[in-house]
């Protein structure tokens, strides 16, 4: 084994000492290749990545380390949703929106069958309507626990994805009692829902009411004070409230730029205006608001489950209207009628009146807009979601500019995004 | 007397309105067109703007929809993202409708303005061989994805659009607009043509053709970094031009190459 | 292949006409063990399945007790690329790049419906099941496949490893891998159609809504009699 002496050279950079005074640091050898000047490296980042949160492509043009533009690419998750949604029924659309926010699947399935009972003009059951904001606000911390899992995992905090992984564990529990599997729910049907709840399942969603908050605050004593998770999320990737606006941003992105817009305050639905709960909303916009945004909607999504569960009401889950609930089986095995009624439903659908409906419902993401376009049939004309990641992936590019490249990352897992609702 | 056996049938049948698809259809508010709700912005709009507003109609009992003159759409949104009365500044979608059978495309942009809490949604109607209308890319910022989709699935030409191109399909997708009725549903080409051309598809190319022309005409790129290993593919010519990817694979790095 | 193929074995070195040895039998023995306990996981995730594999990655449903908790996200460094999720075409060049990449021995795994046959998603830009791109070992069924269907397919991937060889053509055969077909289609053209016709219910999502029914270009071999 030879030995070999390398002259080392102080670069340009200086390292910052204990003092706080800059330090040279000797950083190059000497014989090195002098810096580049003035030529932007191309750095492909996907769709294949383990911190992209999905088939996200981001080509990064780069001036050293910082990002001079950024551009993203999508649509290597496009799954043709919503042509598909024009050649099914109805209620033959709900497994397909489980699919679209893989993440926080109830929620969707609510958004969509409000959107066609608003368009038939069905009033749902009040047992119903509970039953949906409990399971819309128990996804949306099933959503937003995977979010910080995943972003500290990205951040390089591995424990905290462990701990969200095993309470969302518990929620998987609910949603597989509930539905019968874990992810892709297909919860909810035009009317009603597709069973009511099973026995059990308050006293399961009111334990894990109580024992949530304990590993929310063991996950903020990890994050939130910490000097790494400050120094990596504080002041990275800020934008301004105009243009969040402008930009369409919704949800808690906008609102950790202070734009107090929530569609459950605005233009609630299901009796959201009777809930007593708050909207947090944060003021600077950057990445850290957005953690503590996010951290601070799980607390008022409990409050939310809370009020839901001493407010259940006893009684049918679906409608009675036999021209949109399928009949019991044994009601369709001895009756006549109600097996007329279940061919019906089955074979030829159920027929929605001419027009079309916009429903936007306040999702973990943002705002998710359903509509949906009838022409009398028993199939959608037109079928259109309104994710909210596609809009909020929209401004990456504008936020990482002038960034570095592990900021980047950074700001792609704040937007919280799921790529089966941008692409669809 | 196939009939009368079937009428028989249906009276024997307690409880069924009939076969009829209309009677059975559930009721719902449907589509309003006479005796539509007064809306604040549309009764503004046709003092603004006159016959352009062409006319009003309300959907599912509280949805405003207002069609518009497709010459006149820029700036009636801009009218209504600005004007102090009206403050539409979310602009929450821009998409299309098509209903097929030759009837015009309607692209339609829904507003919602949040210090007002008011919705309203503006239509245009665009017939199928002159599909293009101007874009509000310069109003609203989402627009510039938005519009970008609605050209890849729906054929719609925005102008003034300063980046138009395919954003779901891939850059070179010659099948035509997916979401149109005309468009079947498991696309026009055999499966085995359709994995032909995925394949083919370079991914060596940090810029697709239509980027690289939009950094020219911005005047970014001078020497052009990495970007174009191989031209465009045409469409029907098969990928075998191309080097055996296993020597360009370690070329993947993104240096330089100027 | 019961005990009397095997009186006249060898002990060291090939037997007649290549057949195993007691030394290549062991040695196969150590070599399939040890690439089995410690498979690294090219975790190829585009969708839903993609959160389950996550989940079966934690802690309930820990991999790491099958050796396989070092997830690399680099092709050049995993054995098993493990395809979770629906692939559309315009991914279907990056997850052929990927297994191209992969250095032998490599197994691939199709996880969930999408996977396999393109499941829900019979349309314009699905591929209809990745083995019409890449060579899949195990298919694991399910939309998506619990945590445990996942940990099975991987266990019946250390089966198919128990039952290989490093020796003869046998083993040749098992890694071979031609350097001219890496970015081509693993299926042939013809097959590739045979394979992607519609099945079960996508036969009848043929008829779509609109006032019109849209006289859309309809393959007739679409339809089922």
């Amino acid at each position: 084994m030879s030995t070999r002496t390398v002259e080392y050279s102080v670069s340009s950079n200086p390292e910052m000492g204990m003092d706080g005074r800059p330090v040279a640091s000797p950083v190059f050898p000497v014989g090195m290749e002098p810096e580049f000047q003035g030529e932007h490296m191309l750095i492909n980042i996907g769709p294949q990545h383990p911190a992209t949160h999905g088939v996200l492509r981001l080509v990064l043009e780069l001036d050293g380390e910082t990002v001079v533009k950024c551009t993203p690419h999508i649509g290597y998750l496009h799954s043709s949703f919503e042509k598909l949604g024009e050649y099914r029924g109805w209620n033959q659309i709900i497994p397909l929106t489980d699919r679209m926010d893989y993440l926080a699947p109830l929620i969707y399935n609510v958004a969509y069958a409000a959107a066609v009972e608003k368009l038939m003009g069905v009033e749902i059951t009040e047992r119903c309507k509970v039953v949906r904001v409990m399971l819309m606000e128990l996804d949306r911390i099933f959503s937003h626990l995977i979010w910080i899992g995943t972003t500290a995992i990205d951040i390089g905090a591995f424990t905290v994805f462990l701990w969200t992984f095993e309470e969302r564990e518990r929620i998987y529990n609910l949603h597989e009692a509930l539905t019968g599997a874990r992810i892709t729910t297909s919860a909810t049907r035009i009317g009603g829902m597709m069973a009511d709840l099973p026995p059990g399942f308050t006293e399961a969603v009111q334990h894990f009411v109580d024992t949530l908050p304990k590993t929310l605050d063991e996950v903020e004593a990890l994050l939130t004070n910490n000097n790494l998770w400050v120094g990596r999320n504080q002041d990275i990737a800020v934008i301004g409230a105009e243009d969040a606006v402008n930009c369409g941003l919704t949800g808690p992105n906008l609102r950790a730029s202070g734009v107090p817009y929530d569609v459950r305050k605005d233009r609630p639905y299901y009796d959201y205006d009777t809930y007593d709960f708050d909207v947090p909303v944060a003021e600077h916009g950057d990445c850290y608001d957005r953690y503590l945004v996010r951290m601070e909607e799980m607390r008022q999504s409990l409050r939310i489950l809370q009020q839901t569960l001493d407010r259940l009401p006893d009684g049918p889950i679906n409608v009675d209207d036999p021209r949109l609930i399928l009949p019991s089986k044994t009601d369709c095995m001895s009756d006549m009628e109600s097996m007329i009624h279940h061919f019906k439903v089955v074979m030829e659908g159920i027929p929605a009146p001419a027009g079309e409906s916009w429903f936007s419902v306040e999702s973990s993401k943002g705002e998710l807009g359903m509509y949906v376009v009838s022409d009398g049939g028993s199939k959608p004309v037109r079928w259109r979601v309104r994710g909210p990641s596609f809009v909020n992936i929209s401004t990456l590019a504008k936020l990482v500019e002038g960034h570095l490249v592990a900021d980047v990352i950074a700001a792609n897992a704040s937007l919280d995004i799921v790529l089966g609702e941008i692409d669809r | 007397m196939a009939n009368d056996n079937d009428t028989k049938f249906e009276e024997s049948l307690k409880g069924l309105a009939g076969t009829d698809r209309a009677k059975r259809a559930m009721p719902g508010p449907g589509v309003q067109t006479q005796d539509v709700e007064e809306h604040v912005s549309v009764t503004a709009l046709r003092e603004q703007f006159g016959d352009a507003v062409l006319r009003h109609e309300q959907h599912a009992g509280d949805e405003h929809v207002v069609f518009v003159k497709p010459e006149r759409l820029r700036e009636i949104v801009a009218w209504l993202k600005d004007e102090a009365s009206q403050r539409y500044d979310l602009l929450k979608d821009v998409t299309c409708v098509d209903y097929g059978g030759g009837r015009p495309i309607q692209v339609l942009y829904e507003l919602w303005s949040i210090p007002n809490r008011r919705q309203l949604r503006v239509k245009v109607e665009l017939p199928l061989d002159g599909l293009e209308v101007d874009s509000v890319t310069p109003l609203f910022a989402t627009a510039n994805w938005h519009e970008r989709e609605a050209y890849d699935m729906f054929g719609v030409t925005f102008r003034g659009h300063p980046d138009l191109r395919r954003i779901l399909m891939p850059e070179n997708y010659q099948e035509g607009h997916p979401l149109r009725k005309d468009f079947p549903l498991r696309g026009r080409f055999s499966r085995a043509e359709q994995t032909r051309r995925a394949l083919a598809l370079d991914m060596e190319d940090y810029y697709t053709p239509a980027e690289l022309e939009l950094r020219k005409r911005k005047g970014e790129a001078t020497a052009e970094p990495g970007a174009q290993r191989s031209l465009p593919e045409t469409a029907g010519q098969p990928g075998g031009a191309r080097s055996v990817p296993g020597e360009e694979a370690q070329a993947g790095g993104g240096e330089d190459e100027a | 292949m019961g005990l009397e193929g095997r009186r006249d074995l060898p002990v060291l070195g090939s037997g007649k006409d290549g057949s195993p040895s007691f030394f290549t039998t062991k040695l196969d023995f150590i070599v399939n063990w040890s690439r089995r306990n410690s498979l690294w996981p090219m975790p190829f995730g585009t969708a839903c399945c993609a959160i389950e594999m996550m989940a079966s990655y934690a802690a309930r449903f820990d991999m790491a007790r099958f050796g396989m908790e070092r997830m690399a996200f680099s092709p050049r460094q995993s054995d098993v690329l493990i395809c979770a999720g629906r692939l559309p075409y315009k991914m279907a060049p990056i997850i052929r790049r990927i297994w191209d990449q992969m250095p032998q021995p490599k197994w691939a795994v199709s996880m969930g419906a999408c996977a396999s046959s393109g499941g829900v998603f019979d349309a314009y830009s699905m591929v209809q099941g990745i083995d019409t791109i890449i060579p899949v070992d195990v298919y694991v069924p399910g939309c998506p496949p619990r945590p445990e269907a996942l940990i099975y397919g991987l266990l019946m991937i250390h089966e198919k490893i128990k039952g290989e060889t490093v020796f003869g053509e046998e083993g040749k055969l098992l890694r071979a891998e031609d350097p001219a077909r890496a970015g081509q289609a693993q299926l042939p053209a013809e097959v590739i159609d045979q394979v992607a016709v519609p099945f079960g219910n996508s036969t009848s999502q043929n008829r779509p809504s609109g006032m019109d029914g849209g006289r859309a270009l309809e393959r007739p071999r679409d339809r089922r009699p």
